[in-house]
C-alpha cells in the first residue's frame, strides 16, 4: 500500500508540481502561501530534487525569472500571495499575451477574512483582467492533482494559468496517499520569434485577438467544466441549484448533507471559475429555478451570468460583500435558500481576543522604543512584517504596503516642509527582507528629490514573519553554492545616503545616540540629508542564528508601583500586569533575557540582578 | 463525523504541535483527517486555534475511476462550524472565552486553569513546571484529555506518536504525557 501522509495544503502543491515535472519554481513569501516554495526550498536543501528554487527578491523578478524558463519548453511554477500579484502585475499582464511554452502556472494565494492581509482581493479577478484561466482547488488533496490538470492546460493552449487557492486550503492539512515525483527535466529549448517574444504594439494587437481565441477554447474544454457533485439531486425538480467554487463548496457540500439536502438541492462545483463555458451558463439558466452562487471574495462566477434576474449572490446583496464565508455563514444562507428556519445561535460569540504583539526579546520592540524616545512627536511611517506590530507601541502610524514606509515618510516631509513646517521628524521604519523587495527605488527618490528624513531598516537577517525564510544577505543560493552577500549599508551608500550606520537595539544607550546622530544629519542645513540606521539584531526565534548572551531575568524592586508604563510602551510579553498599584512581575518561561526592559521603567524599577564578575547592564 | 476537535491557545504554547499528533493518532487507526491552522500574524501571541475533524477513510479511489472532484473525501469542510466541536481543548483558560462558543451543548472542555472550577480542568502549567518543562503544558493537557477518555484515540496511540516523532524531546515529551494523564487522580 502507497504510503499515507497528512500535508499542509501548500506542502501538498508542491508535492503536485514535483509529480507534474515543474523545473523551477520561485517565489516571494508572504502568508498564506509561503510554505508552498518553502517546502520545495526543504527538498532543495537536503539535496532531493533537481529543480531550480529560489526566494526572489521580490514577485515580479519571480514570476518574470518563472515565465522565461517556460519560453524555453519547461514547465514552471511562481507562488506569491494575493498582494504579491500587485507587485508582479506588470510581467503577469503581458505574459498572457506572450503566452507560454513549457507549463507556466502562477500560485497566487488569497486570503478572505483577511487573516494576514492588507486586502481581501481576488485574484479570480486578475484572471479576467488579464483574460488568463483560473483554477480554485477545493482542498489540499484537491490542490495537489489540479496542479497536474493547470500545467495541462498551460501547455495545451499556451497561456499561462492562475491557481488561487484560498487560506482554508493552503492552511488545511488532510491525509493523502504519496506518489512519485517526475525526475526527468526536458532539455531547454529557445526558438527565437521576436513577433511574439519581443512584440511591438502591432504585434500586440495580434496577440490580443490569439488571446481571445484561446480564451474562448479554454472555456470549452471538457476538463475543467462545473461537475455536480450531488447528481442524485435532480436540477429541474429541485427549488433551487448551487454553484460554488474553491474551499466555499466544501463547506457548502458538508452543509447540506447535515442539513439532509444533499438530495434535493444540486450543488456544482467549478474548478476552472473563469472562464465558465456560455454552454453550462445558459443552460444551468435554461434550467434552474433559483442559482445561488457561493465564491470568495468577489462575484466573479455571478458576474458571467448575462441575465441574473434568478441569480442570488454577492451582486444581488443575498451573499455579504466582504469578510470570509466561514461554513456558518454558507449554514445560513443554504438555509435561508432552501426555508429553512435559521439556526439555533450557538452559544455566546467569541470574545475579543488577545492582539498579537512582538515576542519577548524581540530586537524590533528595543529599536521602537529607541525611536520614540529619540524622536517623540514624529510621524512613523511603517511597512509590512512582524514588525507592523510596532503599532501596539505607538511607533508606527502607517502601513500600506511592501516599501511605502520610505515613500510614504517623503510624502509626509513634502505635504511639511512645503507649508514651511520643518520641525516634525519623520521616522521610517522597514524590515530588511522588505527594504530588498521594494525599499530601494523608495529610498533613492527620497535622496534624488531632496528629503531629508531617517529611515531605520530593522534587520533581523531573516524574513521572519513567514517563517524565517532568507534573504539577499544570506551569502549562498539554496543548495549552498557560495554567492556574494548583498549589504544594506553598502545598498543605501550607493542610493546617495551619505549618513549610514549599524546599531544593535540590545545595546540600547549606544543605539539610542545613532539614532540622534542620524537626526542631526537630517537637519544639517549644509551637509544634511538622507539618514539610514540599520538596527541590526538576529531574530530569537531564527533557529538558524546563534543563541545571544541571555542575561539574568530581571527583578522588580519595590520602586514598581503599578504604573503599567512598561506594559503599555513596551508590551513584553515576558512583563505581567497585575492591576494599579500592583507589581507588575516578569513570566520567567517566555523571558529571553535580553536585558532591555530595565531602561525602560520610569522608576528604575526593573533591575538585572548582578551577575558574579560581569557588569549586568551595559548600557 | 468521527469526532470534532478545536484547540485553543495563545501563540506559542504548541497548538500545532497538539494537532500533529492527533492527526498522526488518526492516522495509525486508519482514520482520516482535515485540519486548520492558524499562520502568520496571528502566531505573535494572540489567540491561536487549530480545528481537527477524524473521520472513517472513505474508499480509495479507483484509478481511472470517475472524476477526482467527486471523491467525497474532498467534500468536507475544513473547519468546525460553532456549536459543533465534540472537544475543545483550551491550552489557555482565555480560549474558553475566545473559543468557547464553537462547543456543542454536550461537547466536553478539557483546560488548563488552576484554581480548577470542574472535571475537566487540570493544571497543565503547574504540572509541566515541575517537570521542569514549562513549556511542555500542551502535552500535559493532551495527557490529561485522552486519559479522561475525551478523545478518538487512547493514551497508547499518542504515546506511539511521540515515540516514532523521536528527536531530543522525546523524552520529556512522553514524560509530560504520562504526568497530564495521572492528573486527574490526584
Amino acid at each position: 500500500m502507497a504510503e499515507r501522509k497528512i500535508l499542509l495544503g501548500n506542502e501538498a502543491m508542491a508535492y503536485g508540481l514535483l509529480e507534474a515535472g515543474c523545473t523551477l519554481a520561485a517565489s516571494y513569501p508572504g502568508t498564506p502561501a509561503s510554505e508552498i516554495v518553502g517546502t520545495l526550498a526543504a527538498l532543495k536543501r537536503s539535496g532531493s530534487i533537481a529543480m531550480h528554487v529560489e526566494w526572489s527578491i521580490n514577485e515580479k523578478v519571480a514570476l518574470e525569472t518563472a515565465l522565461a524558463n517556460s519560453y524555453a519548453g519547461r514547465r514552471s511554477a511562481a507562488a506569491m500571495k494575493q498582494v504579491g500579484l500587485n507587485v508582479a502585475a506588470d510581467p503577469f499582464m503581458s505574459a498572457a499575451y506572450t503566452g507560454v511554452k513549457g507549463g507556466l502556472v502562477v500560485i497566487v494565494a488569497d486570503d478572505p477574512g483577511p487573516h494576514s492581509s492588507q486586502t481581501e482581493q481576488d485574484t479570480r479577478q486578475f484572471a479576467m483582467l488579464a483574460k488568463v484561466p483560473v483554477l480554485d482547488p477545493l482542498g489540499p488533496a484537491h490542490a495537489r492533482d489540479l496542479l497536474h490538470a493547470a500545467f495541462e492546460l498551460s501547455e495545451d493552449y499556451e497561456v499561462p494559468v492562475l491557481f488561487r487557492p484560498t487560506t482554508r486550503v493552503c492552511h488545511a492539512r488532510q491525509d493523502m496517499e504519496i506518489r512519485p515525483f517526475r525526475q526527468e527535466q526536458p532539455p531547454p529549448r529557445f526558438e527565437k520569434d521576436p513577433a511574439r517574444w519581443a512584440a511591438t504594439p502591432k504585434f500586440r494587437f495580434l496577440l490580443h485577438k490569439q488571446l481571445n481565441e484561446k480564451l474562448d477554447a479554454v472555456s470549452r474544454d471538457g476538463r475543467l467544466q462545473p461537475v455536480q457533485l450531488n447528481p442524485a439531486a435532480r436540477v429541474a425538480q429541485a427549488a433551487g441549484v448551487i454553484v460554488a467554487s474553491g474551499a466555499v463548496c466544501a463547506h457548502a457540500s458538508e452543509v447540506l448533507k447535515d442539513l439532509g439536502l444533499w438530495e434535493e438541492i444540486p450543488l456544482y462545483y467549478a474548478p476552472m471559475p473563469f472562464p465558465l463555458s456560455e454552454d453550462f451558463l445558459t443552460g444551468l439558466l435554461g434550467q434552474a429555478r433559483r442559482i445561488l452562487v457561493l465564491e470568495e471574495t468577489q462575484p466573479v462566477m455571478e458576474a458571467q451570468f448575462r441575465d441574473r434576474t434568478k441569480v442570488l449572490g454577492r451582486l444581488s446583496g443575498h451573499v455579504p460583500r466582504q469578510g470570509e464565508l466561514l461554513p456558518e455563514t454558507v449554514e445560513g444562507l443554504v438555509r435561508v435558500f432552501a426555508g429553512l428556519p435559521e439556526a439555533a445561535s450557538p452559544q455566546g460569540a467569541a470574545a475579543p481576543g488577545r492582539r498579537p504583539t512582538l515576542c519577548a526579546g524581540c530586537g524590533h520592540r528595543a529599536a521602537f522604543f529607541a525611536i520614540r524616545k529619540a524622536f517623540p512627536r514624529g510621524i512613523y511611517p511603517g511597512d509590512i512584517g512582524c514588525y507592523t506590530l510596532g503599532l501596539n507601541l505607538g511607533a508606527v502610524d502607517t502601513v500600506l504596503c511592501m516599501g511605502a514606509s520610505i515613500s510614504q515618510a517623503a510624502g509626509f516631509y513634502h505635504a511639511f516642509r512645503d507649508s514651511g513646517q520643518n520641525s516634525r521628524p519623520i521616522v521610517a521604519t522597514i524590515g530588511d527582507s522588505t527594504f530588498y523587495h521594494a525599499g530601494i527605488p523608495a529610498l533613492i527618490n527620497a535622496v534624488i528629490q531632496g528629503c531629508r528624513f531617517v529611515v531605520v531598516v530593522l534587520d533581523n537577517a531573516t524574513t521572519a514573519m513567514t517563517g524565517h525564510q532568507p534573504t539577499p544577505a544570506e551569502g549562498k543560493t539554496l543548495d549552498g553554492r557560495p554567492v556574494p552577500k548583498v549589504s544594506i549599508e553598502d545598498l543605501a551608500r550607493a542610493c546617495g545616503v551619505r549618513h549610514v550606520s549599524v546599531g544593535d537595539p540590545y545595546d540600547f544607550q549606544a543605539f539610542t545616540d545613532l539614532l540622534k546622530a542620524a537626526g542631526e544629519h537630517t537637519r544639517d542645513p549644509e551637509h544634511g540629508g538622507m539618514a539610514v540606521v540599520v538596527a541590526r539584531r538576529p531574530c530569537l526565534m531564527d533557529r538558524k542564528q546563534p543563541k545571544p548572551d541571555r542575561k539574568p531575568v530581571p527583578a522588580i524592586n519595590d520602586k514598581c508601583q503599578g504604573c503599567g508604563f512598561c506594559i503599555t510602551h513596551f508590551e513584553c510579553p515576558a512583563l505581567v500586569f497585575h492591576g494599579k498599584d500592583e507589581a507588575v512581575t516578569v513570566d520567567d518561561v517566555l523571558c529571553s533575557g535580553c536585558g532591555v526592559c530595565v531602561h525602560v521603567c520610569p522608576h528604575d524599577a526593573i533591575q538585572i540582578p548582578s551577575q558574579a564578575g560581569k557588569e549586568s547592564n551595559h548600557s | 463525523m468521527k469526532q470534532q476537535i478545536i484547540l485553543s491557545g495563545l501563540g506559542g504554547q504548541g497548538v500545532l504541535f497538539v494537532s500533529k499528533i492527533l492527526g498522526e493518532a488518526a492516522l495509525a487507526r486508519g482514520l482520516s483527517v482535515l485540519m486548520s491552522e492558524t499562520h502568520g500574524m496571528a502566531q505573535r501571541g494572540g489567540n491561536v486555534i487549530a480545528h481537527v475533524k477524524v473521520f472513517e477513510r472513505e474508499r480509495e479511489r479507483e484509478a481511472g475511476g470517475p472524476d477526482p472532484v467527486m471523491d467525497p473525501a474532498w467534500h468536507a469542510s475544513p473547519l468546525i462550524r460553532p456549536g459543533h466541536a465534540h472537544v475543545l481543548l483550551a491550552l489557555h483558560e482565555e480560549g474558553v472565552k475566545a473559543h468557547g462558543h464553537f462547543l456543542s451543548p454536550d461537547g466536553v472542555l478539557v483546560c488548563n486553569r488552576t484554581p480548577r472550577t470542574g472535571p475537566g480542568d487540570v493544571d497543565a502549567t503547574g504540572i509541566a513546571r515541575r517537570l521542569g518543562n514549562p513549556v511542555a503544558a500542551n502535552l500535559v493537557l493532551l495527557g490529561f484529555a485522552a486519559a479522561s477518555g475525551a478523545l478518538f484515540c487512547s493514551l497508547d496511540d499518542l504515546r506511539r506518536v511521540l515515540e516514532a516523532l523521536g528527536g531530543p524531546r522525546r523524552d520529556a515529551n512522553l514524560a509530560a504525557l504520562e504526568a497530564g494523564s495521572g492528573a486527574g487522580d490526584e
